[in-house]
């Protein structure tokens, strides 16, 4: 087995008002596409963050390390981080319209990530943008240096932030909700260039979605969060074949039509009765209101994550047959 | 789609949009001027001591007064068309050149407490907004809060006590040395000494104003998506706030910028009698002392399209502020 | 169903639909109270405005009197006569007794040029939010100009051609103050026209006048409520600039024409200029204080009005 090149390790990250994320673990190994997928409010786009550690104001890591390429980035220095950021690890927002600087040109944008990390003139930064820029799909790329992001439509601008995210080759790609802004059609390029540049540039993806028909086509690896804690990871086929997480089982469930087939695009993670609110002050399992297959064990304390066979855990006692371990104690 | 490009329709843009604003204003002019109790011929015959209900006739129909209103409001756009306000009679000078005497002390005055309300305010705000509710921020808010509330010119009096009469360290009176006969830099020096008391007055509530609206932008601009994309890119956070904040939070203030303009040049009044800066300001309540309305209405006029021209100075350094500018 | 037949009773069906779709104004109640409470800006304001108008309100009684009467000899410093607690001009008139009585002039001049602004403004913007097209190029045009003209100027070229009282400087910063209204109101109109609840109106063919009275103008408050402590700090503040330049009421001691008197003297006895300075510098902050505190209580989520 290759070492990982990320290794996430009881990362727990708080706000002020209480702990969001609990001792979450997970590997990325390189050259793979990891997808973590959980419903919106499981925590899966402020774990994303906090690997790069970009949290919104108040939110802190208050737990736990993430080791990328043999760096603790959640005990780096500021300056350290600084030239991993964008270099070997980039990121890659879910709102377009947004996540561009309105006022500067897009070539700039792009310009800028590789005259940080690379030294390079003003010139050659120019020339490499434009091949970037024709490498994500954008025609005419020398005269659409100079345009502003009002430009460009969605899609087209989640191109552009593509182009910055590989500019230097990075190692990992963060992609939080690449796709979820954009229009049905559109998704499917994107996901298709994101992962055609995968194996061009031979680095791993780490894709945070709530789409389970994306993760089928998609990923190689998945982890599924739930109230900020991992239920379930495995391989993306086992996972599909045979969900072991009384939730997996759900979300899969949810998202395969009568005929037989998967139509994991047309649903959403949502169809399990009941809210991810729910899970609140809840001191076991925090799937438990939900979950159909609860025993009285469930309540007592939330379960740790355990290995069903090579690469496949789940964090449930009666799946994974630890239910007695948690009666006896 | 070049920037030159774009300033230039921008200019022209705006420069058509002030069109009308402008014969707004004449025409608003021309009416206040017409409420003015006693006319033209009144005045002259006040001067001459005696008239004949003759004589007024004669002098009214040869300034058009017998004309109708209309005809009138036509003849005085032809007037401003040619850039006669009329003639002073306290000053015994056409208003125009009375004007123009005094419009670059005034013009001086304006940039260097613009500047100055600018660039302080702009700083302070981003201060503030840097160390938002902590200390270094709550003691500025307060400050700024104090400066939004003083009016400018007892700030001003205030000052002269200090640094004037107190210190000694700046003039209070005037806008150079009388009879110094500098040049060069000396010249420059003594300028910008009798600058800074007035100026100062005249920014402090507009540094507020900046500082508060600076803030609330940088602030704004701080939970943008772009500011994440920034920081992922591993840039340092110095570059992060210059290159992609501050412009961004400049939007919003540049806009603000233009509407105080004519608050800028009504303090300016005041704050020009309190240094005795021989400004327009000065020379509007010279002439409302001696009542002089063509002189009066001159300023009012003279003043508000130079607000007119800043204001297209402020769009087009918004609309390179702004890229976005020219979908609108 | 109705009464009498067929329109009423649409009405009397529809009217509570209006009234569901119309946000609750009056579930700001609790919030105030909370904001009033957690707010110390806002408190510290709301206290000092409280007592400024209170020293207002009993200037007659505190301090009997013609305030423009000589009582004592005069430039004498705070504290050199308790008699006189804030000294005494260069007239020998009570500095203490002119500051109570300044604070009526300014207050009273501050909120009438208001009420004028605010009725001028609110007319102007309705009409230009409300209708639209032809009539907002209009009024937008008018305000322009308005907005344009330096607003100081104005105020003094009107208060030259008519005579100084407090009652024409009130008027006169009313007129030349309106625009921020305007634009303000009328942002606000836009917005709101297109709402479900004056749609509903709209459809039940109420008069325009009463739909701008009776469903948007509640509406389109929290916004006009906070600016109006701020134009009350303009007026103030106008007001006292033009005293100080002796263009005031002259039969009235102000706060601004106690500066333009001290001004003289500026020199030797300046806190003849700073006291009343300082009394302009406070009242306005507390309308400043309750300005932003409103600001944060009825518009929570926006910036600097």
């Amino acid at each position: 087995m290759t070492y990982p090149l990320l290794r996430v390790e009881d990362l727990t990250i708080g706000f002020p008002y209480g702990t969001v994320v609990h001792g979450v673990s997970f590997d990325v190994h390189p050259g793979e596409t990891m997808a973590l997928v959980g419903e919106s409010g499981c925590g899966k786009s402020i774990t994303a963050f906090a690997l790069m550690r970009l949290l919104p104001p108040g939110a802190r890591i208050q737990g736990g390390h993430v080791i990328f390429d043999g760096v603790d980035l959640a005990a780096a220095a500021p300056h350290a981080l600084r030239d991993i950021r964008g270099r070997s690890l980039s990121l890659i927002l879910q709102e377009p319209m947004t996540s561009l600087n309105p006022v500067l040109p897009i070539g700039m944008q792009i310009a800028e990530v590789m005259r940080r990390h690379e030294g390079i003139g003003k010139a050659a930064a120019r020339r490499r943008s434009v091949e970037l820029l024709e490498l994500v799909g954008v025609t005419d790329a020398d005269r659409r240096y100079d345009d502003f992001p009002h430009h460009f439509s969605g899609g087209m601008r989640q191109r552009v932030m593509i182009a910055m995210a590989v500019a230097c080759k990075p190692r990992l790609l963060i992609a939080d909700e690449p796709t979820t802004a954009l229009d049905v059609t559109i998704q499917a390029q994107v996901l298709e260039l994101l992962d055609d540049l995968r194996r061009q540039l031979g680095m791993a993806v780490l894709l945070i979605t709530h789409d389970l028909g994306v993760v089928a086509q998609w990923a190689d690896r998945v982890t599924v969060m739930y109230a900020g804690r991992v239920v379930e990871q495995a391989p993306v086929r086992p996972f599909f074949a045979t969900p072991q997480h009384p939730y997996a089982r759900g979300l899969l469930d949810a998202s395969v039509g009568h005929d037989g087939e998967a139509h994991y695009t047309t649903r959403r993670l949502n169809e399990i009765p009941g809210s991810i609110a729910s899970a609140a002050g809840e001191a076991g399992c925090p799937f438990a209101p939900r979950c159909p297959d609860r025993i009285a064990a469930c309540r007592r304390a939330p379960p740790v994550l355990t290995a069903l066979g090579p690469d496949h855990n789940v964090a449930c006692i009666v799946a994974a047959g630890t239910d007695h371990v948690a009666v006896d104690r | 789609m070049t920037g030159l490009g774009r300033a230039g329709r921008t200019l022209r843009r705006t420069a058509w949009q002030a069109l009308p604003t402008m014969i707004g204003i004449i025409i608003l002019c021309f009416f206040l001027l017409k409420l003015v109790p006693g006319d033209a011929a009144d005045v002259i015959a006040a001067e001459a001591g005696s008239a004949t209900a003759e004589t007024m006739a004669a002098l009214r129909a040869r300034f058009g007064l017998d004309q109708p209103l209309l005809m009138q409001l036509l003849a005085y756009l032809d007037n401003l068309a040619h850039l006669r306000l009329g003639f002073s009679a306290r000053f015994n000078m056409p208003v125009s050149e009375l004007i123009m005497a005094r419009l670059p002390n005034t013009l001086m005055l304006m940039l260097a407490a613009m500047s100055m309300a600018l660039v302080v305010g702009i700083l302070a705000g981003w201060v503030m907004a840097i160390f938002a509710n902590r200390w270094p921020d709550r003691m500025l808010q307060v400050v700024v809060l104090i400066f939004y509330s003083t009016p400018g010119f007892w700030i001003g009096l205030m000052a002269i006590v200090l640094f004037s009469v107190k210190l000694g360290w700046l003039p209070a009176n005037g806008n150079m040395t009388i009879g110094a006969d500098l040049t060069g830099f000396a010249l420059i020096a003594d300028r910008a000494r009798y600058l800074v008391l007035p100026s100062l007055a005249l920014a402090s509530f507009f540094i507020a104003v900046y500082a508060r609206l600076t803030r609330a932008s940088m602030l704004d601009v701080q939970r943008q998506d772009f500011m994440r994309t920034a920081a992922a890119k591993g840039l340092h956070p110095v570059t992060i706030q210059l290159r992609h904040a501050l412009r961004n939070a400049l939007i919003p203030v540049t806009t603000m910028a233009g509407l105080h303009l004519g608050n800028l040049l009504g303090g300016a009044v005041v704050v020009e009698t309190v240094y005795g800066w021989p400004g327009m300001g000065r020379l509007a309540l010279e002439a409302v002392t001696g009542r002089d309305f063509n002189v009066l209405l001159g300023v009012l006029l003279f003043s508000s399209l130079l607000v007119i021209v800043a204001n297209v100075a402020i769009d087009l350094l918004h609309a390179w502020l702004d890229p976005r500018i020219e979908v609108h | 169903m109705s009464r009498d037949g067929t329109l009423d009773g649409a009405i009397d069906i529809a009217a509570p639909a209006a009234a569901v779709l119309r946000p609750a104004p009056r579930r700001r109640g609790g919030r105030l109270l909370r904001a009033c409470v957690t707010n110390p800006g806002f408190l510290i304001g709301l206290l000092i405005l409280m007592t400024v108008s209170g020293i207002a309100l009993l200037a007659p009684w505190l301090f009997p009197g013609d305030p423009q009467d000589m009582v004592a000899a005069p430039t004498l410093w705070p504290g050199e006569d308790w008699a006189y607690p804030l000294g005494t001009d260069s007239l020998g008139r009570d500095v203490a007794s002119g500051l109570a009585h300044g604070a009526r002039v300014s207050l009273m001049v501050g909120l009438s040029a208001t009420a004028i602004g605010l009725v001028i403004g609110t007319l102007v913007g309705a009409s230009a939010g409300y209708f639209g097209g032809h009539v907002d190029n209009i009024l937008s045009r008018l305000t322009e100009v308005f907005q344009t003209v330096p607003t100081f100027l104005l105020v003094i070229v009107i208060v030259a051609i008519v005579q100084p009282a407090a009652s024409t400087i009130a008027l006169a910063i009313g007129v030349a103050s309106w625009p921020t209204v305007a634009r303000l109101v009328r942002a606000q109109f836009r917005s709101l026209r297109e709402a479900d609840f004056v749609m509903a109106a709209r459809s039940l063919s109420y008069s325009a006048p009463r739909i701008i009275v009776m469903e948007i103008l509640p509406n389109a408050l929290p916004p006009i409520i906070v600016t109006t402590s701020v134009m009350v700090a303009n007026a103030i503040l106008t007001e006292a600039g033009l005293s100080f330049l002796a263009m005031g009421d002259p039969n009235l001691v102000s706060w601004g024409s106690m500066i333009g008197d001290g001004r003289d003297l500026l020199r030797t006895d300046w806190f003849l200029t700073a006291l009343p300075g300082a009394a302009i510098a406070l009242t306005v902050l507390s309308l400043n204080l309750v300005g932003d505190g409103l600001n944060d209580i009825l518009n929570p989520r926006s910036g600097l009005a």
